[in-house]
């Protein structure tokens, strides 16, 4: 089964609806989504509605930082242009999708596969894996062999071999990678709707699970309409204007 | 679900395979090679597939006692890179196995023997030297464009084709660029068969296609005079000396042979990688046209460089350890530290042991992100690379790692750690405190706890491990005694 992992979405329409095409193209049934639906972008409604239909057919879908705090409220530890994002967000999504966002679980396992936001060591605290230690912390918090999680907006890859030693990788857009079931994996597909590495194309991954065979995607889309939905959305102005700028350069 | 793979010992054995065996549709022909590495196979498929007109081989890893990255870790780095090659100049890919029950790879098989049987004729003569070079050179160049480095060019692994064409085999230690490296992290000492190893991959560069060059270089050197350029040698310092000594010129040896051919090797043979050729596709064209070889100083020397020029190049090289931390790295080292435990498990009292152990225990529980690496430090006379094999060292390395298993089975239970926070090393070296100092720079380690010899006349004798590891590490060390 092929399998399409997109993550960290942040309300961005024009990139979800280029990924779901582009992963659809290349013969994609099914679909992981690994959190952080709404913040940064300018249609949050849209992209829950999205998940929400992707998750009926069956999808697997977390919960991310961004969607708890819209549910939930914001953590303290957000930035300021996360926090009004969120205020703004919640105005913009109706009770049956707030629901929705409110009843995802943190995390889901479906077979040797594990689907959680941040990391698997303890999911509730959405701790970033910024290197391989971290990496190494989830690897060993979880006997899954591979691992998909977002909330770190670069594409990367993890391994930890038999011997306990941990590599990283950073991985080339569009290159079959042979997951081998001697080790461990993680995988951080990127960010959908805020990449964040200086290439502004969305990012997802594919993964074949009868194969083990892993390729990252980079879609192009229409990042001016992507900005300036979010300049006309209604955000104060000059977080708009910031949101806006970053989407057009990728960071 | 299935379990993780948390250690290689989670294996199951795999059963002694023998001809007529049936593996997931190949059928067992019979062997046709014990290597020290991997078995091979010739093998046929129960159910042919139509247009598959191959005759194939099943190579199978050989895992020896007790743990053995080397064999694993190379066979798991040939399994990722095969499927990715394509062309002449690989053996076509068919299929592989999965760890969880017998890894394997089946591949086409090449006739014939290997270039190792012609070394032994060397040296050959001048036209079948530059045809061997220049086929040899053509393969590197579509595997380099395929974004390989092979690392381990030398006869063994270089087969033709009936038409003549080389065939490049045994990818347990190349790096393809666009596919993790598993072997980046493994292994302390440099990767590679000693006397074709480059400046470079001794200084653990993996990334360069111009190492393919500098062995290629060698083998040319060997094949064209007879005698390898920097001789056998099976120490990293032995290693080293090429940094900075440089080989005999061929026509030292052989006065006949034309100065472009010193010119072509001794350019492939250029300590620095950008004063040699560019691209294995250069190399192929001065060998196709060597009478359009540029001949510089190179073609005519007949002697090494001065004693002067020598040491220039030995500075040079010590200048020229490259830095492996990055920064990122330290940051994330510190907030999860990485404790070594050197555990000298064949002298040591029972009480100092026992002590060591309670010190170790404690580091680890202090961090919860902590890992301990357990090493033992096994004397040599030499460091091992092809030596390893050795039966009698081999039992040694295993009856040490068996003790320093032991050692660390109480910590693992009152910390309840999983396998992965926990590794062993047996380190073989002839210097134990360089080699512990060594171990614990290259794998960041945060905290060497050991233990300090109690007989105060035996540490004179021998001189103290402890004291030249407090004293030389770039880290934190705890000393630990028994009492008296």
């Amino acid at each position: 089964m092929r399998l399409a992992l997109i993550s960290d979405l942040h309300a961005n329409r024009e990139a979800v609806t280029a990924v779901l095409a582009d992963a659809r193209a290349r013969g994609c049934q099914q679909f992981a989504l690994l959190g952080d639906y709404v913040g940064y972008g300018g249609d949050p409604a849209w992209v829950v509605d999205q998940v929400r239909e992707l998750v009926s057919q069956g999808a697997v879908a977390v919960l991310g930082n961004h969607d708890s705090a819209v549910a939930h409220g914001a953590l303290p530890t957000m930035r300021e242009d996360a926090r009004a994002a969120i205020a703004w967000t919640r105005e913009r999504l109706n009770a049956e999708q707030l629901r929705f966002l409110a009843e995802l679980p943190l995390s889901r396992q479906q077979d040797d596969c594990l689907f959680v936001h941040a990391n698997a060591f303890a999911p509730e605290g959405f701790e970033y894996i910024q290197g391989r230690l971290e990496a190494m912390r989830s690897l060993q918090a979880t006997r899954a062999h591979y691992t998909f999680c977002g909330h770190m907006h670069e594409p990367m890859l993890y391994h930890l071999s038999g011997t306990g030693k941990a590599g990283d990788f950073k991985p080339v857009p569009g290159v079959d990678i042979p997951l081998l079931s001697h080790r461990q994996w993680l995988v951080i597909p990127g960010s959908c709707g805020q990449p964040r590495d200086g290439n502004p194309a969305a990012c997802y991954a594919l993964f074949d699970t009868a194969s083990g065979q892993l390729s990252f995607q980079r879609v192009p889309y229409d990042v001016e309409a992507a900005a300036a939905r979010i300049l006309a959305g209604g955000l104060p102005e000059p977080i708009a204007q910031r949101l806006a700028a970053r989407l057009a350069v990728g960071e | 679900m299935s379990q993780g793979p948390a250690s290689t010992q989670d294996l199951p054995p795999s059963a002694p395979l023998s001809p007529g065996m049936v593996l997931d549709g190949f059928r067992l022909e019979e062997r046709l090679h014990q290597g020290g590495m991997a078995n091979l196979w010739r093998v046929s498929r129960v159910q042919p597939v139509p247009g598959e007109d191959l005759p194939l081989i099943m190579k199978v890893p050989r895992i020896k006692g007790g743990e053995d990255p080397a064999t694993i870790v190379g066979f798991e780095v040939e399994q990722m890179l095969m499927p990715a090659l394509k062309g002449p100049h690989v053996p076509r890919f068919v299929a592989r196995g999965d760890w969880t029950r017998q890894a394997y790879i089946v591949m086409e098989r090449i006739e014939g023997s290997s270039l190792r049987p012609r070394l032994d004729e060397a040296p050959l003569p001048l036209d079948e030297v530059l045809d061997i070079g220049h086929r040899v050179a053509t393969a590197l160049h579509d595997l380099h464009r395929q974004h390989v480095v092979h690392l381990d060019i030398k006869p063994s692994n270089i087969m033709f084709r009936p038409d003549g064409r080389a065939v490049l085999v045994d990818f347990g230690l190349s790096r393809h660029d666009h596919l993790p490296d598993l072997l980046e992290e493994e292994f302390e000492l440099p990767m590679g068969t000693g006397p074709y190893m480059s400046p470079e991959q001794v200084q653990f560069v993996r990334n360069d296609p111009r190492s393919d060059l500098f062995a290629l270089g060698v083998m040319l050197y060997h094949l064209a005079t007879g005698e390898r350029p920097f001789g056998q040698p099976s120490s990293v310092r032995g290693l080293r000396r090429r940094l900075y000594v440089e080989p005999l010129p061929p026509r030292a040896i052989r006065p006949e042979l034309p100065p472009w051919l010193q010119e072509i090797i001794l350019h492939c043979l250029e300590v620095r990688p950008e004063r040699r050729y560019q691209s294995a596709a250069q190399l192929a064209l001065d060998l196709q046209r060597p009478e359009a070889v540029p001949l510089t100083a190179r073609a005519h020397k007949l002697q090494r460089s001065g004693a002067l020029k020598a040491f220039k190049r030995w500075f040079f090289a010590l200048g020229h350890e490259p830095r492996r931390e990055e920064a990122s790295v330290d940051e994330q080292l510190s907030r999860s530290p990485i404790i070594m435990a050197a555990v000298d498990t064949q002298s040591a009292t029972p009480a100092l042991l026992e002590r060591l152990q309670e010190a170790a225990r404690r580091l680890v529980h202090a961090e919860p992100g902590a890992r301990l690496a357990c090493v033992s430090v096994m004397r040599t006379a030499r460091i091992g690379m092809d030596e390893l094999t050795d039966a009698q060292g081999r039992s040694v390395h295993v009856k040490q790692l068996i003790a320093l298993r032991h050692w660390a089975r109480p910590i693992s239970r009152a910390l309840e750690l999983e396998d992965a926070r926990l590794t062993f090393h047996v380190l073989e070296a002839p210097d134990p405190a360089q080699a512990i100092i060594d171990f614990a720079s290259k794998a960041g380690v945060d905290h060497i706890v050991m233990g300090a010899r109690a007989n105060s006349a035996l540490r004179r004798y021998l001189g103290s491990v402890s004291a030249q590891v407090v004293a030389e590490a770039e880290c934190s060390v705890t000393v630990v005694r028994a009492p008296t």
